[in-house]
């Protein structure tokens, strides 16, 4: 639908506030550990797209969720990943990018057995 | 010689009609450019039935005379250090939310009401803005007055227009406005004046002034008494402008049907603020938020609607969500707050027994289940010197701007994520609504000046949270963090003649 608005060239003089230039060399990157809503919300990096996904885990994830009871049982190796709304499994030695990751991409996760304080999801 | 005197309709009409001419030397077009671009079809201006007649002249004289009587009472409070008897210092903090999230909209809404009113070919209308602008910007100043007491004694009240700029989540009631200013004067009256002023203002306005009067604040209750006939003006005004609308072509429906269902939704979740305070931040509770949205929407806006429908208005899209979330909004909105008091411009704290029994009561479906056991995993961690604080940074929606901390209908254990991708980039949402939102104008959102991202992108202040938190002057360390260990305990303890709350145990 075209804008509705009082300049015919509206369109034209947006400002895209969050574009990928802005970022200094970085994407954004959000991530969420489901089952686990004592974080409040995803979390949002700016990260190198040439960062490899293996240190996204260990430099990124794990310390920001560390202070969850459950952060210790987590074995990486069992983790359900969704990028994007796809179920994948990503390769831990290639980057964000060669794992299909773009601008604003969503990283959810699921710790199977492990689903929040007392089971609550919390 | 005698003059006659006028009787009131008489000069009404003599004060509020045939102010205005048709232009000849410039087309009426350009002398009023924004009333026509939003698609809205009036055919007879003079159909605008003047919701409340009242003249210029007059509006001084009430106005004039309400503010005498608030200032006596501030100057008694004053003098009387009403501050001493207000039910816990906890309380102060609904002040400091009001004052940095609403007081600045009041401000917004003059600006606002000023403009539509300049751009409002009818006369009708564009006396009614033009009083409820001048309404606002006493709203404003009064509000600020009235506060300012407390700013000589608590902390996180003396910047708050600062505050309301830069602060990150003081974001989602300036964005709220903003985008209201930034459409057309049709969008903004069924927006702001119907959306807002009429269906959404008693959730907005009756918890905070009864919160004062439960909680010993008469000042704030004072000022409330002196905004109400205001306030039964504006709501009168609201639904004049959506019947005329209505009334005018019926062209319009759809439209005004799309800004209804659009601004209910915007309206709904700025209120999430006033939900968290009400469950969480008042030391005397009034009611709770699920009961006073059974109250003020279900059952008013329930009737409502019903009056509305003979002119094709529906109830607006996702009200049942809205409904569904009132079980929910305040617990997931107070454990951001819980978890980012870090960077918050007033004082947080975990709900002790007595309020998480009072909680569970009040909502028996679902408290118990999902949200008392994060605090009390919240209280534990405390104990164990293990105090939670999310250091990330919480993904934002990119419509109403709030943490993305809202969960699916029907699954409260699940996160709601929606996404659109548009002109190659990808957009979050928190909800259907907020999604909706953005499709039908991307262009717009699309700027939205998101905290989080604009932090990323170096723009406010430095890369470190004290950079961050010294851009929005932010007083670390007395403004933030805990109610418990705050200077604002301190001093009110002092009064008090209590021990710190530790000590005392």
């Amino acid at each position: 639908m075209p804008v509705i608005a009082l300049d015919k060239d509206y369109a034209k003089k947006v400002e895209f506030r969050d574009n990928v230039n802005n970022f200094h060399g970085n994407q954004l990157t959000y991530v969420h550990w489901e089952e686990h809503n004592m974080f409040c919300s995803a979390i949002a990096f700016p990260l190198p797209p040439a960062m490899p996904f293996g240190a996204l885990v260990s430099e990124v994830i794990a310390p920001h969720y560390a202070a969850h009871p459950d952060a210790a049982k987590i074995d990486w190796s069992k983790v359900e990943w969704m990028i994007d709304g796809k179920k994948v499994t990503p390769d831990f030695d290639k980057s964000l990018a060669e794992n299909g990751m773009k601008h604003k991409s969503l990283v959810r996760f699921w710790t199977p057995g492990l689903n929040g304080y007392k089971g609550t999801y919390s | 010689m005698a003059v006659k005197k006028m009787g009131l309709k008489q000069k009404y009409a003599h004060l509020t009609r045939g102010l205005d001419w048709e232009t000849s030397y410039q087309k009426m077009d350009d002398v009023f450019p924004y009333d026509q671009f939003e698609g809205i079809k009036i055919t007879d201006w003079s159909k605008w039935e003047d919701p409340f007649r009242l003249t210029m002249d007059a509006y001084w004289k009430f106005q004039a005379e309400k503010e005498r009587k608030l200032y006596a009472v501030i100057d008694a409070f004053a003098q009387n250090n009403g501050q001493l008897n207000v039910s816990d210092a906890r309380y102060i903090n609904v002040l400091k939310l009001f004052l940095t999230g609403v007081s600045p909209l009041e401000y917004q809404a003059h600006r606002g009401f000023a403009f539509t009113g300049r751009h409002m070919r009818g006369v009708g209308p564009r006396i009614a803005a033009q009083m409820q602008s001048l309404d606002e910007l006493r709203h404003f100043q009064t509000q600020a007055h009235t506060i300012s007491h407390y700013n000589k004694f608590f902390d996180g009240i003396a910047e708050f227009q600062h505050m309301h700029d830069r602060v990150w989540y003081l974001s989602v009631p300036k964005s709220f406005f903003d985008d209201a200013r930034a459409a057309g004067p049709f969008e903004f009256m069924i927006a702001i004046g119907f959306a807002f002023e009429y269906v959404l203002t008693n959730l907005l306005f009756v918890p905070f002034m009864s919160g004062a009067a439960y909680n010993g604040d008469m000042s704030t209750v004072t000022f409330g008494f002196s905004a109400q006939s205001d306030e039964s003006r504006h709501m009168t005004l609201g639904i004049e402008v959506i019947k005329f609308l209505l009334e005018q072509h019926p062209d319009n429906l759809p439209i005004v049907q799309k800004w209804v269902d659009k601004w209910f939704w915007r309206g709904f979740k700025v209120l999430g603020l006033v939900a968290m305070m009400m469950d969480y931040m008042l030391p005397k509770k009034v009611m709770s938020w699920k009961e006073a949205w059974e109250i003020y929407f279900t059952e008013a806006g329930g009737s409502l609607f019903t009056d509305l429908e003979r002119y094709g208005l529906k109830v607006p899209k996702y009200a049942d969500v809205a409904t569904e979330m009132a079980e929910h909004i305040s617990h997931q909105n107070w454990a951001v707050f819980y978890q980012y008091t870090h960077a918050a411009a007033f004082h947080t704290w975990t709900p002790d027994k007595e309020h998480l029994d009072w909680l569970s009561e009040k909502y028996p479906n679902t408290f118990d289940k999902y949200y008392r056991p994060r605090w009390e995993m919240w209280a534990k961690m405390d104990e164990e010197g293990k105090r939670f604080y999310n250091m990330a940074l919480p993904q934002l929606c990119q419509t109403c701007q709030i943490p993305m901390a809202y969960t699916e209908p029907g699954d409260p254990t699940q996160i709601a994520f929606r996404c659109t991708e548009w002109n190659g980039e990808m957009y979050h949402f928190c909800s259907d609504g907020c999604k909706d939102i953005f499709d039908d104008e991307p262009e717009k959102y699309a700027q939205s000046w998101l905290p989080v991202h604009q932090i990323f992108q170096g723009n406010c202040g430095g890369p470190t949270v004290p950079d961050v938190l010294n851009w929005y002057r932010l007083n670390v360390g007395a403004d933030n963090m805990d109610y418990v260990g705050s200077p604002d305990e301190q001093v009110w303890n002092s009064w008090k003649g209590k021990a710190p709350a530790e000590a005392a145990e």
